[in-house]
């Protein structure tokens, strides 16, 4: 007893608990820490809250808007997770989700006239190879001159920003954009991803994003690549080691991350808007937060996409009713990373604090302390 | 050839100036941060935060000097929250940077409506002053920074401490420097330079504050300094370059010549690129960038 299977399963389970515990004790951190914000600033935090919960729960129409704000955020979470997993970080979501939004718009405005079985899913594979492109930019610079991909990817967000001005601004009518209204042509119905809540803007790209989160599940925690990926990024040196090439997966997992992305961009274009803007969305920023505290799990990922669903569709409400600046939202995305990284740097402080006391520590609450880290679960 | 010559007048002159301001006073707090060893990408949300500080600054206070002030102080405390969560928690330092954008972004709107009960931008206030013609007074202060930040990272004691830190924190620690003292003094001077990019662009510039005015700034002025090889006068070289393609392209659309604006503007981001990937000699981020001077 106590050896064994047995415990080895139990501790997988406490450590998944101890790893959900600490996104939602963030979370509640972060709301905390937001009201005494709103307090000080003079506003009611239980009557703004109030407000943010009806707006984004209290109907139908609510419930789908909260919903169709979930989706981009599933996109954009999945993709830093993946490439947080393989030791990047991409900050250049947002490009990526230009890239993608951009490819779908494009195809899906010249109105090819292709029955919807077909258009729907081309333009979302055009919009998953654009963006899976863009970010394996970044993966090639990182593995062939060692360039960092933060810079990198920041530098191709603005790349991505001129390429779509120079898209949309285009005169000469080789593309199907309107350089009047800076956008791409509407996309034909046909063309559009369904709706799936009648009277509500929510359409079928939550259920692409919950396909995309579970294959990515498969991906990372049942296939060869997906472990090479996790090996890479918890150590190049082990994963040396264990014979795994870091250059050729780093591309690759920057290609799905950017991918996810891309279909972000491109669920955004063809769901919800039907054209690409001569703007970016502004879900880079978020996706890094989302990510965080969806520990970089896809299926967390999804749970704090809906969060963060919840919290930007619900601040219109709690703006115009109780007159609480829906800026609180991203004050909130700010402190819950805060709170994320804090609660990581707790845990290593309770090690650093144990060894100090030369006290032995149970390997089971060790391994807790390593859950806490963000992206590194102990389950590989 | 009469097209050229007046291309190139005094007014494209003055606005490279102005618009590499901003760029150098940001490059030069996010280079004493990374020679620290503490990687730097919250500078845009820094530089926000001073841009807004200076104009509550100057409406309360009625003077934009004092506004400047206060601008500085807020954006070393800013920074100073970076610093805690990077050297004192030892978080990843994207990632806080990233909160720290995040922060910036939401706080300085939401206080606006708090304020002055108006969403996105604040009423106008008084400007420091010009020491020409559309040159303001931070402007010098600007490109003045970059020979004392270069005096005093290669000639004082200070500064070839910070070196070490950002070249090997373990040795430096080893020989008795503080390394964690001084990297908290060094990313708080970086709040304070960012803070000064910020104020240029409100007390310095427009005269009010309007939401997102940084427009990614900060990472272009991040950018100079991996551009400029972590030294100050390439750092400098990289901001007129980044500001060069600005102004060129502002220039060549009043002046009616058909050159695409954004190629023109995605030009200097390809160059950064190349740079990065090292293409153009060696470029050499701090050997102990992100490293921690003991482990745990």
């Amino acid at each position: 007893m106590g050896t064994g299977w047995a415990s080895q399963h139990n501790a997988a389970w406490r450590s998944t608990a101890v790893t959900v515990g600490t996104s939602i004790l963030a979370v509640t951190i972060a709301l905390l820490a937001g009201a005494v914000f709103i307090a000080v600033s003079g506003h009611d935090p239980i009557e703004s809250y109030r407000a943010l919960w009806n707006g984004a729960f209290g109907s139908r129409r609510a419930v789908g808007e909260t919903l169709a704000a979930s989706v981009p955020y599933i996109f954009g979470g999945l993709s830093f997770a993946i490439a947080y997993r393989a030791g990047m970080f991409n900050i250049g979501i947002e490009g990526q989700m230009v890239m993608g939004g951009l490819a779908a718009g494009l195809f899906a405005g010249w109105d090819l006239g292709l029955p919807a079985v077909v258009y729907v899913p081309t333009s979302m594979a055009l919009a998953l190879l654009a963006g899976g492109l863009w970010g394996s930019i970044a993966g090639v610079l990182k593995a062939a001159t060692g360039a960092h991909e933060v810079i990198t990817t920041i530098m191709l967000n603005y790349l991505a920003f001129r390429l779509l001005s120079f898209t949309v601004l285009e005169t000469d009518k080789h593309l199907p954009v309107d350089p009047q209204l800076q956008a791409t042509h509407m996309a034909p119905p046909e063309a559009r991803l369904p709706i799936i809540l009648s009277g509500t803007r929510l359409h079928a790209g939550l259920i692409v994003g919950i396909l995309a989160a579970i294959l990515l599940w498969y991906l990372l925690f049942r296939t060869t690549f997906g472990y090479n990926v996790r090996t890479v990024g918890l150590s190049r040196g082990a994963a040396a080691y264990a014979g795994i090439r870091w250059g050729s997966t780093v591309v690759a997992a920057m290609f799905v991350s950017g991918g996810m992305a891309g279909l972000g961009g491109g669920s955004e274009t063809i769901g919800l808007l039907g054209q690409q803007y001569n703007s970016p969305q502004g879900y880079g920023f978020t996706s890094i937060a989302v990510g965080l505290v969806g520990r970089n799990h896809p299926i967390g990922v999804i749970a704090a996409a809906l969060v963060f669903g919840v919290l930007r569709s619900g601040s219109n409400a709690m703006q115009n009713q109780v007159g609480t600046s829906r800026e609180i939202v991203l004050v909130l995305q700010g402190l819950v990373i805060l709170a994320i990284a804090g609660l990581a740097a707790s845990g290593r402080i309770k090690a650093w604090w144990a060894r100090r006391r030369r006290t032995t520590m149970p390997t089971d609450e060790f391994s807790n302390t390593i859950g806490v880290e963000p992206g590194v679960t102990p389950e590989l | 050839m009469d097209g050229i010559i007046d291309f190139f007048d005094l007014n494209l002159f003055k606005a490279v100036l102005r618009m590499a301001t901003p760029l150098v006073f940001a490059a030069m707090g996010g280079l004493l941060s990374e020679r620290s060893g503490i990687m730097n990408i919250a500078l845009e949300g820094l530089m926000l935060s001073g841009a807004f500080a200076a104009v509550v600054g100057t409406y309360y206070l009625h003077n934009p000097w004092w506004g400047l002030l206060v601008a500085l102080i807020v954006g070393g405390l800013t920074a100073l929250i970076h610093a805690f969560w990077s050297i004192g928690l030892r978080s990843d330092q994207i990632v806080t940077g990233t909160a720290i954008n995040l922060l910036a972004a939401g706080t300085t709107v939401f206080l606006i409506q708090r304020i002055w009960a108006q969403s996105g931008r604040t009423p106008t206030v008084q400007k420091l002053p010009d020491v020409a013609a559309q040159v303001n007074v931070l402007v010098p202060i600007a490109f003045l920074c970059v020979p004392i930040v270069y005096f005093f990272l290669k000639s004082s004691k200070l500064g070839l401490r910070v070196m070490a830190c950002g070249e090997h924190p373990q040795a430096a620690e080893s020989v008795g420097i503080n390394v964690s003292l001084l990297r908290y003094g060094m990313v708080m001077m970086s709040g304070v330079f960012a803070a000064a990019a910020g104020a240029f662009l409100t007390i310095g510039s427009l005269g009010l504050f309007t939401r997102d005015m940084t427009a990614g700034r900060g990472f272009i002025a991040l950018a100079a300094v991996i551009f400029g090889n972590w030294m100050p006068f390439g750092t400098l070289a990289a901001c007129i370059l980044f500001a060069g393609a600005q102004a060129f392209q502002i220039q060549a659309q009043t002046k009616g010549i058909g050159i695409s604006a954004d190629l023109l503007l995605a030009l200097p981001y390809v160059l950064t690129i190349i740079a990065i990937a090292g293409v153009v000699r060696g470029s050499r981020a701090p050997a102990g960038l992100g490293q921690h001077p003991t482990p745990n």
